[in-house]
């Protein structure tokens, strides 16, 4: 049996490195899938410009961080981000709008199948791809300021007596109480105001919402600026807890697609479980458990192995492992999404 | 006529599928569409929402011509429509079914609500259950209740009694009557043509796209070609 001291350092190290870094990518996917799915349940595509999306959202709100810096502007120990996020999101709503009115409106007046739109979305992306580059360049960006941690890991160590530390970083705890916010606002926006209720009518039944005298515009109108503040503010709190490099949000289609698709694609509640249910499943696989075992495991068994199942440069094809597997048993995913 | 569609011809595309057809309905009335598989009755309805484009022919509501407006135009003008499949939002409440059926009503809706209520006791207590949990029966009753909600001078109903049984379609064919009674205009297309006629006041028998038989419902029930050919004995 290990002493107590050794379980909690085993919990504290857990914590530090699995739930906390989970529970806080796990909810930047959450708001990721959130968009892609009200896409999908009111546009009836998957949007392939989302990860390219997102790269443009943060963009718009490192270039205007970098100039609130140059002014002299800061929040103090929060991030000048934060004040520079309303206009990304702005931004990105335009850009949303602008799109929507000179690509995709032209393929729902031809009525045409998902996935031609699913194509086009492919060409936005690239489109936007390129004007991110364009104008910010291919490198990593780092535009976090302000206070780092909330809780410090030498300070826990000293309050506490352990071995081990925890930390928490400001932009965990920001991204975690942010997307809070936007999820209880998603949900209250759908459940109880005319537009939300609107938009689940003309998702559920098209015909029957546009006989009821619901105007098809202004749903896809209001999806779009929802998906795409969604989508930014997903964006600017990933580059604010890692960094941002347009690679590497590209990359972040495939497991935001994946949360969507594991929680049941159309389905918001599904997109929110399906985005914790993909962090954990990453760190889970790729963490190395070596220091955790050896805490637990009695002095015979100690090892000197990292025990980790996987490196963290394959963390993505635990993403696809579990779209492959939710597809061939599941398709329609943790919460029955609609698969049109 | 409140509602009449004069001399439709029209079709999906291809073929014409209404020749030269008349239909019509007044307030407080049931005008109900018979005739064999394939005659046009979904179609002649269908025209008189604007669901499709007409070659000739004219519809007007009350005096007004009506023939270029889309259907959602003519929705606002107090044309009600429940289809005759995928007739409910299955993943919304019924009370949100009904919320969405008034949804271009600025008012308040809480009388009619209580209304259709009063006409579907059912759905008042189920009234916080998705409508795609509902039977078949009671989804039927949300269809109309939607439609109502909009507090429609014309009502048309695409075969309610489809798939339902036959205790429930007399239920539905009662629920219509007491419609009726409100003033409401109700045009109907039904497979059950014996029940159907049995509560028209103007019968429709349409055959290749054409009013073969034009009468009130009694007549034609009472007419032998009539019985022999299209309601069985």
């Amino acid at each position: 049996m290990p002493e107590t001291v050794d379980m909690l350092n085993a919990l504290v190290l857990f914590t530090n490195f699995v739930l906390i870094p989970g529970v806080t990518y796990g909810s930047q996917l959450a708001l990721g899938a959130l968009g892609v799915t009200l896409i999908y349940a009111v546009l009836r595509f998957s949007n392939f410009a989302h990860g390219d999306i997102m790269a443009f959202g943060t963009m718009i709100t490192i270039l205007v961080t970098w100039w609130l810096q140059s002014v002299g502007v800061s929040l103090g120990p929060l991030p000048t981000a934060l004040l520079a996020l309303p206009f990304g999101i702005a931004a990105t709503v335009l850009l949303c709008l602008f799109i929507d009115r000179y690509v995709y409106r032209y393929y729902r007046s031809q009525k045409s199948r998902p996935v031609t739109f699913v194509m086009a979305s492919l060409g936005v992306m690239f489109m936007v791809n390129g004007l991110v580059r364009f104008i910010i360049g291919a490198d990593d960006q780092r535009f976090f300021d302000g206070e780092r941690f909330i809780i410090k890991a030498r300070e826990f160590k000293k309050m506490t007596g352990l071995n081990e530390g925890l930390a928490i970083k400001t932009t965990q705890g920001l991204t975690v109480v942010i997307a809070l916010v936007l999820v209880v606002f998603v949900f209250w926006f759908l459940q109880r105001t005319r537009s939300g209720k609107a938009m689940r009518a003309y998702s559920d039944n098209e015909d029957l919402s546009l006989l009821s005298g619901i105007d098809p515009d202004k749903v896809v109108r209001t999806t779009w600026i929802m998906a795409a503040a969604l989508t930014a503010i997903a964006g600017v709190l990933y580059g604010l807890d890692k960094s941002f490099k347009p690679f590497t949000y590209f990359q972040l289609l495939l497991p935001i697609f994946a949360a969507a698709i594991v929680g049941g694609i159309g389905q918001p509640v599904g997109a929110i479980v399906g985005g914790y249910v993909i962090a954990f499943s990453e760190m889970i696989v790729t963490y190395p458990y070596k220091k955790f075992w050896n805490y637990l495991a009695p002095d015979e068994w100690q090892t000197s192995s990292l025990l980790q199942l996987l490196s963290t440069e394959y963390k993505f094809a635990v993403s696809f492992m579990i779209l492959v597997i939710v597809l061939l048993v599941r398709p329609t995913g943790i919460f029955k999404g609609k698969v049109y | 006529m409140f509602l009449i569609g004069e001399n439709l011809r029209g079709g999906y595309g291809g073929a014409d599928i209404l020749n030269d057809c008349t239909i019509g309905v007044d307030q407080g009335e049931i005008a109900v569409i018979v005739g064999p598989n394939g005659a046009g009755k979904s179609t002649a309805m269908k025209a008189m929402l604007g669901m499709l484009d007409l070659s000739a022919g004219q519809v007007s509501l009350n005096g007004k011509d009506i023939t270029t407006l889309s259907p959602q135009a003519r929705v606002a003008e107090g044309i009600a429509f429940v289809p005759q499949t995928n007739n409910v939002f299955v993943s919304m409440t019924v009370e949100e079914n009904l919320e969405m059926g008034a949804f271009l009503r600025r008012d308040d809706i809480a009388a009619t609500r209580d209304m259709v209520f009063e006409l579907f006791p059912i759905l008042k207590e189920k009234r916080r259950q998705p409508a795609g949990e509902l039977s078949g029966g009671q989804r039927q009753q949300v269809a109309v209740g939607r439609a109502l909600m909009t507090s429609p001078s014309v009502l048309m109903l695409d075969e309610p009694t489809a798939g339902v049984s036959p205790i429930v379609m007399d239920e539905l064919f009662d629920r219509i009557l007491e419609v009726r009674a409100a003033g409401v205009a109700i045009l109907m297309v039904e497979q059950n043509a014996r029940q159907a006629l049995n509560i028209a006041d103007r019968g429709y028998v349409l055959v290749t796209g054409e009013n073969r038989f034009t009468d009130t419902g009694e007549a034609l029930l009472a007419n032998p070609d009539v019985r022999r050919s299209f309601i069985g004995g």
